[in-house]
């Protein structure tokens, strides 16, 4: 049916199972559907028509943080929110990344006051920081394309 | 074998674990929002939120249900609290403008009015016609983009999923233009006290030419999709059902309040920005429920198109901002030969300017309903309060009203249908 039929015999493919694994998390990373404040909206345009993530393989926004492996913490996050975000973050399975989208997630942004949670790298640990407020879908497009090559990087025993 | 003897502790600790580590809350006090039956057992206690894809954010919603009834439905608010009034107030009065974009993020434009409005009203500063026609053409754009938002959302949240892609597409030509006028997609900040940052630029009259000869057909493509859709009118028609005097009785305003068939619309009550220089009507429905909010809000769609319309073929040539120079600084070309204009450049720049001391309210008509805002001065550069009465929290506030008894497959439709928008309610 595939490639197998138009190449014939393709013999055999040695590859370091780090390799092979990596390849496979890196094209299928599931986001959890998780939006906070502004940047929410310019995460859903990265989705819709227009930017079509499922081009790098991300089409399936997970409801439920158990069946996500990437966050996307968009926008701002209130001391109130904290505790439940770290909450969704714990409930993630391994392996798990986590990209703070735009100003306010990143350090805070504009809002810097007794509210506003100076960074989510308080709370979790941050892969890509993408930078405007709110950054536009190719910023957050590209802060994927970062995070992609970094799992492709990423020695296995890092997730135990 | 032998089974322990399972207990309930009577320590009210483990009941409500996660609420009283944040918040002062005795278990007594909770107790008191739901029902002895849920107390028993024999309701079920739900928790909706804050993150669930159907609550527009991060509201969090305590649904105590009988069987699949909704007997009582609790909002928890403030996962979003920013703080953006208090931050206001250590801004000057322009700096301001930039937080204003954030309180309800899906209108910025609108939002930026309102407040732009309210300094203006404090300060008695006259804004040019050709500003406030400007300002009238972008405020429709932004409703539009609102709704856009609100139309593709709520229909994914009920199951028509392909509206969402519609919707976002056609949003898009919105937010081309906002960028083009202001170089932001959302964030615009593109109104000034007394005024415009810079004139329209070269392109911005055919683009919106194109929006509104793109628009109609669009539109007919979202009315052939759920209008008459047998699928739509079943989760609608009939469902969150609010009467005329009720609306009124908790605040609520915009479609939401129209919807329930009274006619109030700020643009036509307290017109602002020339407002009443052009011909429109405001769709009002009859039956209060989530189908009569969703036509009305589709049919603002035709009625923006009208006013921008308008607006274009109106559009009077002149000055954008004001040339009173206390407010507005003066052109960069004349900061080179005139030391007056330095000043006024330098004081502006290093200070801001000062309010007259006073109190002033001005509201404009956002997609959600009244946006208010409220200013207190006490002469210095910096507001002494900033003060913003958010459509989305009175609205939000009719929930429980709205909600009880209906099925629990309702909820996501029926507060997609007050159209909330959380950085607002929050703020």
């Amino acid at each position: 049916m595939g490639l197998e039929q138009k190449l014939g015999n393709m013999g055999v493919v040695t590859m370091s199972t780090e390799k092979a694994i990596n390849w496979a998390r890196t094209n299928a990373i599931w986001p959890m559907l998780f939006g906070l404040a502004c940047c929410a909206i310019e995460m859903m345009s990265t989705q819709a028509s227009n930017y079509d993530l499922s081009r790098f393989g991300m089409e399936l926004m997970r409801a439920s943080p158990r069946q996500s492996d990437l966050m996307i913490v968009a926008g701002r996050v209130s001391r109130k929110m904290a505790p439940v975000l770290r909450n969704l973050y714990d409930q993630m399975p391994e392996p798990k990344w986590v990209i703070a989208m735009g100003d306010c997630a990143s350090c805070g942004g504009v809002f810097n006051n007794y509210a506003v949670v100076q960074g989510v790298d308080e709370i979790v640990p941050v892969d890509v920081y993408v930078a405007g407020c709110p950054p536009r879908p190719e910023t957050l497009i590209d802060g994927i394309l970062k995070l992609q090559d970094k799992i492709k990087k990423e020695p296995l025993n890092k997730w135990q | 074998m032998t089974i322990p003897n399972l207990r309930i502790e009577e320590s009210p600790k483990n009941v409500v674990s996660a609420s009283d580590t944040q918040l002062d809350i005795t278990f007594d006090q909770l107790k008191k929002l739901v029902s002895p039956r849920a107390l028993t057992g024999d309701n079920m206690l739900l928790n909706m939120g804050p993150q669930h894809p159907s609550t527009h954010g991060v509201l969090r919603l305590l649904l105590e249900l009988d069987g699949e009834t909704v007997i009582n439905c609790i909002p928890d608010i403030g996962f979003l609290h920013t703080g953006i009034e208090k931050t206001a107030e250590s801004k000057t009065y322009t700096k301001a403008i930039v937080v204003t974009d954030r309180i309800d993020y899906l209108a910025p434009m609108i939002c930026n009015t309102a407040y732009v409005g309210a300094v203006e009203k404090l300060m008695g500063v006259d804004v040019p016609l050709r500003a406030q026609y400007i300002r009238v053409i972008l405020n429709e754009l932004t409703r539009m983009n609102s709704h856009l938002v609100w139309l593709g959302t709520h229909a994914l949240d009920i199951g028509a999923m392909s509206m969402f892609l519609y919707t976002f597409r056609e949003r898009e030509m919105l937010l081309d233009i906002f960028e083009m006028v202001s170089g932001v997609r959302m964030m615009s900040s593109y109104f000034r006290v007394g005024g415009l940052w810079r004139d329209i630029p070269a392109g911005f009259i055919d683009a919106v030419r194109n929006v509104i000869k793109v628009f109609p057909d669009k539109l007919l493509d979202y009315e052939k999709l759920l209008k008459e859709n047998p699928l739509w009118r079943e989760r609608t028609v009939g469902i969150g059902v609010i009467n005329k005097e009720d609306a009124i009785a908790w605040g609520m305003t915009g479609p939401s309040l129209r919807g329930s068939g009274v006619n109030y619309d700020v643009r036509k009550a307290m017109p602002y920005s020339s407002y009443d220089h052009f011909e429109f009507s405001v769709p009002v429905g009859s039956n209060g429920d989530v189908y009569d909010r969703y036509r009305c809000r589709v049919e603002e769609f035709y009625q923006s198109l009208k006013i921008i319309q308008q607006a274009l073929d109106k559009l009077p040539s002149g000055p954008v901002i004001t040339d009173n120079r206390k407010v507005a600084p003066p052109p960069k070309h004349e900061i080179a030969y005139s030391m007056e204009s330095l000043i006024h450049h330098f004081k502006l720049w290093t200070e801001g300017f000062r309010a007259p001391e006073g109190e002033v309210y001005f509201s404009v008509e956002s997609g959600k309903g009244e946006f208010g805002v409220f200013i207190s001065s006490d002469g210095g550069v910096r507001p002494r309060r900033v003060h913003f009465r958010a459509p989305s929290l009175c609205n939000l506030q009719s929930l429980p009203q709205l909600s009880k008894g209906c099925l629990i497959a309702d909820i996501v439709g029926i507060v997609g249908s007050v159209d909330i928008v959380l950085g607002e309610v929050d703020r």
